[in-house]
């Protein structure tokens, strides 16, 4: 048995490399960029950022978001939640080589079978949350639940589950 | 009569185009009527690189089918005979059968088929290049608004 430990990594370089990885997954998708969304990362925990702006109205009288607009951040939220817990073993090895990494090097992403969103109240115009939970995931299939809030944690104002079929990846 | 039916259709097509209008998100996906009444509604969003789900293949992400698939199901439920015109999404499920061809404009088409006094049950379905090869289908419950305070008077 050996005594002598491998050092710990420096926490920058651990750091660098999960927000990299994170930045690859999110920062190529046109459609993410779009929907104003972005993320915040605490270790492997995920929260989806969905920053207000007028194009995301649905109901200009209430103001509330538009349901489609709702649907989208918690299917963006589900996908990069999915994804990036698909990679973090190699991103934590350093399997995954993310200097080099651009979306096109990326494994491909698990697309959706089917997302059913649940509308608890209207959304406000302001900036909404998402956090995803991956229930399970397979070799061929996941499925995911996530949910959102604006103002306060517990008042949910949408949520959803999605099934979602795995990449197949070589190796 | 023909001409009663002439000036609803015209009407309806006016209220129709001012429904985009007045939703902000339909307007920025460009969304555009093509058909609407009696609880059926056909809009359709051209394609856009901004709406691209996967750069590697072009193919719109799921989410904004969703919104397409939503704006159609509530059109769909103000255009119910009687119907007041304000309603709000309780829940809808999209599965997706097959990705959308990239460059090709998205269709889809609601029908509001069942209404109760407060829910309007919806089922659509949306498509690219062929009608009866659609990529995916959708169906929801509505919310119907009580009192018609709301109604739209053209």
């Amino acid at each position: 048995m050996s005594t002598s430990r491998k050092p710990p990594e420096p926490v920058h370089l651990v750091k660098h490399r999960r927000d990299k990885a994170l930045s690859a997954l999110v920062d190529g998708v046109p459609y993410i960029r779009f929907m104003g969304i972005g993320f915040d990362r605490r270790g492997d925990e995920l929260t989806a950022v969905m920053n207000y702006d007028d194009k995301l109205i649905g109901n200009p009288l209430i103001p509330a978001l538009h349901g489609g607009a709702t649907a989208s951040f918690l299917e963006v939220a589900a996908i990069v939640e999915l994804s990036f817990q698909m990679l973090w073993d190699d991103i934590e090895t350093g399997r995954l080589d993310v200097e080099t990494l651009t979306p096109d090097a990326l494994p491909r992403l698990p697309k959706t079978i089917d997302f059913t969103v649940d509308y608890l109240r209207s959304g406000l115009p302001r900036d909404a949350y998402a956090r995803a939970r991956v229930n399970r995931s397979g070799r061929r299939y996941a499925s995911v639940h996530v949910e959102a809030w604006q103002d306060n944690r517990d008042k949910l104002f949408a949520q959803a589950t999605g099934h979602f079929l795995m990449p197949q990846r070589e190796g | 009569m023909a001409e009663t039916r002439h000036i609803n259709a015209e009407q309806k097509a006016q209220i129709a185009r001012q429904f985009i209008e007045a939703i902000p998100f339909s307007k920025a996906l460009n969304m555009q009527f093509e058909v609407i009444g009696d609880g059926v509604a056909q809009i359709s969003m051209p394609y856009s690189e901004a709406l691209v789900g996967d750069p590697r293949t072009g193919v719109i992400h799921g989410g904004a089918v969703s919104a397409l698939m939503d704006t159609c199901g509530g059109a769909a439920v103000m255009s119910y005979p009687d119907a007041p015109a304000g309603t709000a999404t309780i829940d809808l499920r999209i599965d997706y059968m097959r990705a959308a061809e990239p460059g090709q404009r998205i269709t889809a088409r609601a029908e509001c088929y069942h209404v109760t006094r407060s829910v309007a049950f919806v089922r659509a379905k949306a498509w690219d290049l062929d009608e009866d090869q659609p990529l995916a289908s959708a169906s929801g419950a509505f919310t119907i608004a009580q009192g018609k305070a709301a109604e739209v008077k053209p």
